[in-house]
């Protein structure tokens, strides 16, 4: 590779002049990075390693005291405690129901605005709405609407003055999804659609010519196609529901019965209520190993993009 | 025969204006229900049947929660707060980027794999850490807090290098000959060449400092440097007699992001299925 700066013809000058610009290079390239480094260093390497070793340390259970070195005990004990688990399991279920409904509604609506109709533009900007409410807007919104004294839900289910939709068990946690759901609609949708421009049109119009039927042109030319977008929203729907934190916040803070209480709520809680560190530790790691399964897949897949786009 | 044809024509293109208005129905109603309840007086809001139409809209309930609900403070803090950690993303990346793909240098790879392994972090990860580092630089409460943690990203410098490396050779070596060094070759080649990229990456980290909501929340106590995340927060639990307030505040927080939807939709694109990559 060629680049600027570089003696392009050796021998024209002294080595002393090349080395000298040769160390110049190097300390500029240092200069360049030194910013980005220093962050990094200070705000995600750092506390990576000092979590790491916090989980080996057990919190005095009054402040002041010194935390006890207990080696794997902590580690063990809060994989194994029922609370970890539930912990673990909810958040696998808000997974499971938000990431397929989301594809599914984000697919659906990109093909029904993938026509050829006065007007779509406006309905394209519709369905991408949801991209500007952030998640603790989408929060509000629906902390309202199945609020049981004011909210309109609540209103139209007829549970309006009784146990609130948030605060029932058994709905709180599909609420909680539906919120999400909504509020990542505009992202998928956008994805959905740029994919399904992309599918080329020779290619319906040749099926068609077999005689495929609309169903069977969407069945076997357009979803195949549109495979490796999905299985890409997938992951990344996977990796933001495994650090999902606002909406619970903000819509049921755990509860009920800790039925919504996902990782990183209980590791909020953990490290900002409770005050104890290794406990958060313990969870903030295996959100980190969690996470990083997904994000080495996901990896994989966009060195096959790159791959492809040259 | 041609008349039945049109008259089947036309019946399709009224099903699937429906199919899109319902769709498009169900998608707004809640923003809908939002700004209806904004501009209704609390009492009409508890009333039942819900009214779904505003005759008399109440416009002043904005002005209260730019006030008395301190959106306006808040606004203005994650207005700061995401433009400074935009200007500073886009600087460290450009930098960043323009070492990786202009630059020879030892250890060059293993560092490009370092600035990688950041986007495997979640930040949530790292909070616990984080937090005691701000309390003890004394920051705890305060802008930098907010905007620090956030200068560098490896996403964008990941970004950028690949746009980076599609500068043709070509002009490298004319810029050469015309005696360019590194900082003029940077900033009067590559960086305009690259603007789609630049763009789309301000874009995406204006987004996402915008959105950040556990951070602000344990790094701030006070009004006065909240953002307009965790200002949501507050204005969730008023009472039952301003929850217009409420209402309007969350168009309030809303509203920008619509806005910049609408001016650079084509870089948020860009932005949104290439940053969609960190999630």
């Amino acid at each position: 590779m060629s680049f600027v700066g570089e003696e392009r013809r050796p021998g024209t000058r002294r080595p002393r002049t090349r080395r000298r610009r040769r160390r110049r290079e190097i300390g500029l390239a240092f200069l360049l990075l030194s910013p980005s480094l220093v962050v990094f260093g200070v705000f995600v390497f750092y506390p990576l390693v000092k979590t790491f070793s916090l989980m080996f340390y057990k919190t005095p259970p009054f402040p002041g005291l010194p935390s006890r070195y207990v080696g794997f005990d902590q580690i063990r004990d809060v994989l194994t405690s029922s609370d970890f688990l539930e912990s673990l399991r909810t958040t696998v279920l808000f997974a499971l129901y938000t990431v397929p409904t989301g594809i599914a509604l984000g697919l659906l609506l990109a093909v029904v605005a993938h026509q050829r109709l006065r007007g779509i533009a406006v309905f394209r900007t519709i369905f991408s709405s949801t991209v500007a409410t952030s998640v603790a807007v989408a929060s509000v919104i629906f902390f309202t609407l199945l609020n049981p004294q004011v909210g309109l839900v609540s209103y139209w289910l007829g549970r309006e003055g009784g146990t609130g939709i948030l605060q029932d068990p058994r709905w709180a946690l599909p609420a909680v999804s539906i919120a999400t759901v909504w509020q990542t609609l505009g992202l998928t949708f956008i994805l959905m659609s740029a994919a399904l421009q992309a599918v080329p049109d020779e290619l319906l119009e040749a099926a068609a010519v077999d005689g495929a039927g609309a169903w069977t042109r969407f069945r076997r030319v357009t979803l195949p196609l549109l495979s490796p977008t999905i299985f890409f929203a997938t992951v990344i729907g996977l990796i933001s529901a495994f650090q999902a934190f606002g909406q619970i916040d903000l819509l049921t803070e755990g509860g009920p019965l800790n039925k919504t209480r996902v990782l990183t709520y209980y590791l909020y809680q953990a490290a900002f209520r409770s005050n104890n560190d290794g406990l958060a530790a313990v969870l903030a790691i295996s959100l980190f190993a969690i996470t990083l399964g997904l994000t080495l897949l996901q990896l994989r897949l966009i060195e096959r993009r790159v791959f492809y786009a040259r | 025969m041609r008349g039945r044809r049109s008259r089947f024509a036309v019946v399709k293109t009224v099903c699937r204006y429906a199919l899109l208005v319902a769709l498009a129905a169900i998608v707004l109603f809640p923003i809908v229900i939002t700004v209806v309840n904004s501009l209704l007086p609390p009492d009409k809001i508890v009333q039942r049947p819900p009214t779904l139409v505003p005759t008399n809209p109440q416009w002043s309930t904005y002005g209260t929660a730019l006030g008395d609900g301190h959106l306006g403070i808040y606004l203005r803090n994650s207005f700061l707060v995401a433009g400074l950690i935009t200007l500073a993303q886009v600087a460290t990346a450009v930098l960043a980027a323009y070492a990786f793909a202009f630059l020879r240098f030892p250890l060059r790879n293993f560092l490009f794999v370092v600035f990688l392994s950041t986007l495997m972090v979640p930040f949530e990860v790292t909070i616990i850490t984080n937090r005691q580092t701000i309390v003890s630089l004394g920051w705890f409460d305060s802008y930098p807090a907010l905007v620090v943690p956030f200068l560098a990203t490896g996403f964008g410098a990941f970004l950028l290098r690949q746009a980076f490396l599609q500068v043709p050779t070509d002009l490298q070596d004319a810029a050469a000959l015309d005696g360019y060094g590194h900082w003029r070759f940077m900033t009067r080649v590559v960086v305009p060449l690259a603007r789609p990229a630049i763009g789309a990456l301000a874009v995406f980290s204006f987004l996402s400092a915008w959105n950040q909501y556990l951070w602000p929340l344990i790094v701030t106590d006070s009004d006065s440097v909240r953002t307009v995340q965790i200002g949501l927060r507050q204005l969730r639990a008023t009472s039952l007699d301003q929850i217009n307030v409420t209402f309007a505040g969350t168009i309030l927080a809303a509203l920008p992001i619509f806005v910049l939807l609408v001016v650079f939709q084509k870089q948020l694109v860009r932005g949104l299925t290439a940053g969609a990559v960190k999630g």
